[in-house]
């Protein structure tokens, strides 16, 4: 049989291998933790407590300001040591609140198990929102947004995301096997609150033993587990629908456009937590791995600590490595050093060594459009990449330039090493503030 | 031919009148559209001034020379404006300064600005990646071989179009008359500028102490005061940094550009 996928997309090695078969891990306490306040998109939340406070595991530390933000939580209990400016993955200082441990990793109340059936949807929501949760897939867009479409676009087919398209990542992968329970509970909460008619877990072709399980697990429920064939950028949200309902959201539109949700996997399990144990989002999975970390591994990770923990836990490094990636290799962020933490969008953090980072020169584009046919959103890369460079912010737009979803597919297959997504980046900000200065 | 008379008439009858003084303005203006007046080219600008709605000294290209044309054509008294030109106030090219990364992307200072604020590991400096000089419409900025973007002050005209493109505010307007600058942009601390600048300002107070008049020190990084900058030569050699130039003793390291002395442009 022919397994669905979407037009375009490439297939790069997916050196899944590293730490595919490996359980996750509980990741001990380190010394200190620093968790930022802004993890999300959106407002950043703000500090709510004070220096030489002591806070308690899942207590609130910045409050959410406005509609599209997150509260943030305390990731362990302990004393508040510093609310200052630390370095962020984003690449820039950013406040945080800096917590030393008091090894009592005490929660702020107890647990108390909430019977779903009593909420009703608005309930799910604010519970939703209270806890933080943000999607887990990378981009962190607040889930309560998502969760609160308008009436007018009702959501019919609800997605989840157990795609993990990018190389080397596995987090998801491991959700799905070892927390099945959490995770198909988080998937019945999230149809209730759409009122969803199909509910799809897209699952791609090289995770058969994630499908074989969630299948099994969802023989009685009216859950449908669809393989789809290898292939990045799959897991985008625009190529998972068109690849798992055929349906094409328009340009500039939203997946509700076309009365569909997209969830990743591990957000679904964060809101089984959040509704019906009342768990703020403090800790991910996260797949230390590459060629240059002793021993790769998946992870437990609180939100707050810092990489050279992780690459601690890990073994240690193998050799310097030449590039840190926070998340995978075609759309994670490069970071400066191991003094960052990691955040709630941090879904692995990959170490190449020197040898792996390709650097070929550029060259002339030798128009063989290689990069019309990878691109998934049917773009032509070479195109607006060469009005952008030029600044000609006009073509720029006029080629659907705003379309692109930055998945590098175009500069991963370039011959000429043609620094095509970082050009159309550098374009569509130069269509946005345009548009911000005709505002003005 | 009946198309071509009625060309002829309908050319006739709705022609455009123009403003003859426009047409001489058009002619004296320097034509490069660099849109510094405030007006979309110097079309825009001829039709403003025979509007009478601006002064005549808005042309920064021009100089006084142009002013005194364009009072004539348009039969008003004017004064010029002082001639500014703009500075690079970085010399920390990449050897001098520290990089925070090797930037492998597109030649373009705004697009490395983007990712991680820029590989320049100070927040002020010149990135070098030459958006400024393909900016420049009179030629009148340059590459070092270390990249650091280095304007000629003979050159510049004062439009400001590299002042628009450049990510990091290091080019500045500055009075012509004026050639000594503290040629930093890092309002970060002494201790900080240290770790990733050999030339950048510590914000010492040395040249403040030893011309009050001349410099101001404020969030860390001095500036010349140019109103009254007669004496600030003094603060030059005692700078522990070796921050402050005098553009009329040479251009900063690597540059092509030679000082003209004073007396040559005094006369010129």
């Amino acid at each position: 049989m022919k397994l669905r996928t979407f037009k375009g997309g490439i297939h790069p090695p997916d050196n899944k291998h590293w730490t595919s078969h490996k359980a996750i891990e509980d990741c001990p306490l380190p010394d200190e933790l620093v968790v930022p306040l802004s993890q999300h998109i959106g407002a950043p939340s703000v500090a709510c407590v004070e220096v030489g406070q002591h806070v308690a595991k899942g207590q609130e530390i910045g409050s959410a300001k406005g509609f599209v933000s997150v509260p943030v939580h305390a990731s362990t209990s302990g004393e508040v040591v510093a609310i200052e400016n630390r370095p962020h993955p984003f690449g820039t200082s950013l406040p945080a609140v800096v917590i030393k441990p008091d090894g009592e990793d005490s929660w702020s109340y107890n647990l108390q198990f909430t019977d779903p059936g009593s909420l009703t949807a608005d309930e799910v929501i604010e519970k939703v929102r209270q806890a933080g949760v943000v999607g887990m897939g990378g981009a962190a867009f607040p889930a309560h947004v998502k969760m609160s479409p308008p009436p007018e676009k009702p959501i019919r087919t609800l997605l989840f995301n157990g795609v993990e398209c990018e190389p080397y990542l596995t987090s998801d992968h491991r959700m799905m096997l070892e927390e099945s329970e959490r995770v198909l509970q988080g998937v019945a909460l999230l149809q209730y609150v759409y009122g969803a008619e199909r509910v799809v877990i897209g699952i791609e072709a090289n995770k058969p033993d994630a499908i074989a399980l969630l299948k099994k697990q969802c023989a009685d429920a009216p859950v449908e587990i669809l393989p789809l064939a290898v292939k990045y950028p799959q897991g985008a949200e625009k190529q998972l629908i068109a690849a798992a309902t055929g349906r094409e959201v328009p340009s500039g539109g939203l997946p509700m456009d076309v009365g569909v949700a997209v969830h990743n996997v591990s957000t679904a399990a964060a809101v089984t937590d959040a509704v019906m144990l009342g768990r703020p989002l403090i800790e991910r999975v996260c797949t230390v791995t590459g060629p240059a970390i002793r021993e790769p591994k998946n992870l437990r990770v609180r939100i707050g600590m810092p990489l050279s923990h992780l690459v601690e836990v890990c073994g240690g490094l193998v050799e310097e490595p030449g590039k840190i990636i926070l998340g995978g290799p075609m759309m994670g962020f490069t970071q400066l050093g191991f003094d960052v933490p990691v955040i709630r969008g941090s879904s692995g953090l990959l170490l190449l060594r020197e040898e792996d980072i390709a650097k070929s020169p550029e060259g002339p584009c030798i128009r063989c459009a290689r990069c019309v046919q990878a691109c998934p959103m049917n773009l032509l890369p070479t195109t607006i990449a060469a009005y952008a460079r030029r600044n000609l912010v006009a073509e720029t737009e006029e080629y659907c330039a705003m379309d692109c979803i930055e998945c590098g597919s175009c500069s991963y297959v370039c011959p000429a090493s043609i620094p095509l997504v970082q050009s159309i980046r550098h374009g569509k900000a130069a269509v946005l503030a345009k548009k911000r200065n005709a505002l003005l | 031919m009946t198309a071509a008379v009625a060309l002829g008439i309908a050319a006739k009858k709705f022609a455009v009148e123009v403003d003859p003084r426009e047409l001489a303005a058009m002619e004296v203006l320097p034509g490069v559209n660099c849109g510094a007046c405030g007006f979309p080219g110097c079309a825009g600008y001829a039709k403003a001034l025979v509007a009478g709605k601006i002064e005549p000294n808005l042309c920064p290209p021009g100089g006084a020379e142009l002013v005194t044309k364009l009072a004539r054509i348009l039969g008003v008294e004017a004064t010029a404006m002082a001639r500014q030109t703009a500075v690079v106030l970085c010399q920390g090219d990449n050897r001098k300064a520290h990089l925070k990364f090797r930037y492998l992307g597109l030649e373009d200072c705004n697009a490395a600005q983007r990712i991680a604020g820029g590989p320049k590991a100070c927040p002020g400096g010149c990135i070098g990646l030459a958006s400024c000089l393909r900016a420049c419409p009179f030629d009148a900025i340059e590459m070092t071989a270390d990249g650091l973007a280095v304007i000629s002050r003979e050159k510049c005209t004062g439009c400001r179009k590299c002042l628009a493109v450049c990510p990091r505010d290091v080019i500045r307007m500055t009075p012509y008359e004026s050639s000594i600058h503290v040629m930093c942009n890092s309002h970060d601390k002494g201790a900080a500028v240290r770790k990733y600048c050999q030339v950048g300002c510590i914000g010492c107070h040395i040249c403040h102490r030893t011309v009050p008049d001349a410099y101001k020190v404020e969030d860390f990084l001095a500036t010349v005061v140019y109103e009254q900058d007669a004496e600030a030569f003094e603060a030059i050699a005692k700078c522990p940094t070796k921050c402050i130039r005098d553009f009329n003793e040479g251009y900063p390291e690597g540059s092509t550009f030679l000082p003209i002395n004073n007396d040559t442009s005094d006369a010129a």
